[in-house]
Formats: structure tokens, C-alpha cells, sequence
């Protein structure tokens, strides 16, 4: 019952502050509630018995992309100081109509397939839930983890490393100055 | 009792939240910020599933990879934002369309 209440609560703080991000102009505060969706879906993975990922996505999201993006934002915008006084411009302009209909036509399909499809899962969901294989909140997520990081998907987990030095360098030359050439 | 449906149906609205910002936004960052929200939903389905899998762990390990890999898209796309930025002076994605020089 609690849980239910608190999946509930963290759902709507995630939707409701992703819906207000979206509305808000200013873009400073557009971020900052970015913080919050994030910490509300970090609290989302909990639920699903993902307590290393929440503590991932708090780390990387909270600690490093954001700071990334209100960096990018400070460096890119002439306009902040007019930014941050509040604007009365009318939120809905007309292509935007446009997208909150394509936005709603894709989140009503999603939403009926999974209504649809709620009443027939796949066989591997439902044998796991009969033979008991499914996570429990007892289990020792991490240490099972790193197991399965250097055992059986070690392979990705290398590709994936390489391919984040790759990345990185890669936003280190294309952030240079030009004049160093 | 959390269902699997609930986490669906919070992710698609998370993912369709981030899909208008995708659409609508006249700012590369906010932009950006809508492909972070469908990311999240993406990993909050990979999370979702992963319960079920206690022999392979997929969904878990799987959702730390897109971790690293929204990280690393954003990495590569602010700096492509401040190039732009630097050659353009604006971020609006409607005013840059000229690739050369």
C-alpha cells in the first residue's frame, strides 16, 4: 500500500515537473527541473529493484550532464539576464499545436498496445513470476553485478569503454579553439 | 501492487514528453534535454523488464550501458552546440542551415 502510494507519488513528480520543463521559457529553470525528473526517475528504478542503476543515474545525470548542459547554456546564451525575468507570452504558438498532437497520437498508441498487450505477456515474463525467478528486494544486486560485468558481458563492456574514450576525445577536439591550429 | 503496465505507461508519457520537446523546442538544448527524457524512458523500460531476469541481469547491465551512452552523446553534442554557437551565434536549429564555411 505504502509502496504503491510512493511509486505513485514519484511518477507524478516525474511527469508533472517533465510536462512543467517543456512549458517553462526560461531555460535556466527548464534545467533545474531537470534536476528533479531525473531524481524522480532515479527514485522510479528503485522500484524496480535497480539500486545500482538509480545510484548510476544520480552520479552521471545529476553530477555530470547537467552541470554539461547548464555550462553549454551559460556559454551559448546572450540573452540570460532577459531570459530569467519572467515572460508572458502565451504558451501554446501555433507549431506547437502540431507537436502535442503527434506527442499525444504516439502516447495514446503506446498506451493502448500496452493495455492490449498487459493481458498477454511474453512466456519468459510469466515463467519467471511461476518459478520464482524473478529479482527479490533480498538480493545482493551489486555484487552480482560486477559479476556479470566480467563474466558474461564483458565483451560490451569493453566496446562500451573504448567507445566512451572515443567519445570523449572526440568532444575534446571539437571544443578546441580554432587559433591553436 | 506495481505491475509492469505502470512502469510501461510512465515511461511512455515520460518518452512523449520528450518527444514534444524534440518537436517543438527552439533551442538546441532543449532539444537535447528531450532526447535525455526519452532516454530515461527507454531505461526506465530496460530497468522494468530486468526484474524478470534474474539469470542474465540483461536489463541492469543494459541500462548502465545507455547510461554511458546518453553521456557520451552529450558530451559530443554540446560541443557541437558551442561550435555552432561560435560559427552562428544563435542555437535556434531554424537558423542554422548551411553546412560549409
Amino acid at each position: 500500500m505504502i509502496e504503491s502510494l510512493l511509486f505513485y507519488a514519484f511518477a507524478g513528480l516525474a511527469i508533472l515537473s517533465a510536462l512543467l520543463l517543456v512549458h517553462i521559457r526560461n531555460i535556466a529553470r527548464a534545467l533545474f527541473l531537470l534536476f528533479i525528473v531525473l531524481f524522480a526517475m532515479a527514485g522510479l528504478y528503485l522500484f524496480a529493484l535497480a539500486d545500482f542503476i538509480a545510484i548510476t543515474q544520480i552520479l552521471v545525470y545529476v553530477g555530470g550532464v547537467l552541470i554539461l548542459l547548464i555550462f553549454a547554456f551559460m556559454l551559448s546564451n546572450k540573452e540570460l539576464l532577459d531570459d530569467l525575468q519572467p515572460s508572458s507570452k502565451r504558451f501554446i504558438s501555433l507549431p506547437n499545436w502540431q507537436a502535442i498532437i503527434l506527442a499525444l497520437a504516439f502516447l495514446s498508441l503506446m498506451i493502448y498496445s500496452y493495455i492490449s498487450w498487459a493481458q498477454h505477456m511474453p512466456k519468459w515474463i510469466s515463467q519467471a513470476e511461476a518459478k520464482g525467478r524473478m529479482i527479490l528486494p533480498t538480493d545482493n544486486n551489486i555484487k552480482t553485478l560486477g559479476f556479470k560485468f566480467m563474466t558474461q558481458y564483458v565483451l560490451p563492456f569493453e566496446v562500451i569503454s573504448v567507445f566512451l574514450m572515443m567519445a570523449l576525445i572526440g568532444a575534446a577536439h571539437l571544443s578546441r579553439k580554432e587559433s591553436n591550429k | 501492487m506495481i505491475t509492469l503496465t505502470h512502469f510501461l505507461v510512465v515511461s511512455a508519457c515520460i518518452f512523449c514528453i520528450g518527444l514534444y520537446a524534440v518537436l517543438a523546442k527552439r533551442n538546441t538544448i532543449m532539444i537535447l534535454v528531450g532526447i535525455e527524457l526519452m532516454i530515461n524512458a527507454a531505461i526506465l523500460n530496460f530497468v522494468a523488464f530486468g526484474k524478470y531476469d534474474k539469470v542474465n541481469y540483461g536489463g541492469q547491465v543494459f541500462a548502465i550501458f545507455a547510461i554511458v551512452l546518453a553521456a557520451a552523446a552529450v558530451a559530443v553534442g554540446l560541443a557541437i552546440i558551442l561550435n555552432v554557437y561560435r560559427h552562428f551565434n544563435t542555437i535556434n536549429p531554424q537558423n542554422i542551415h548551411e553546412l560549409k564555411d
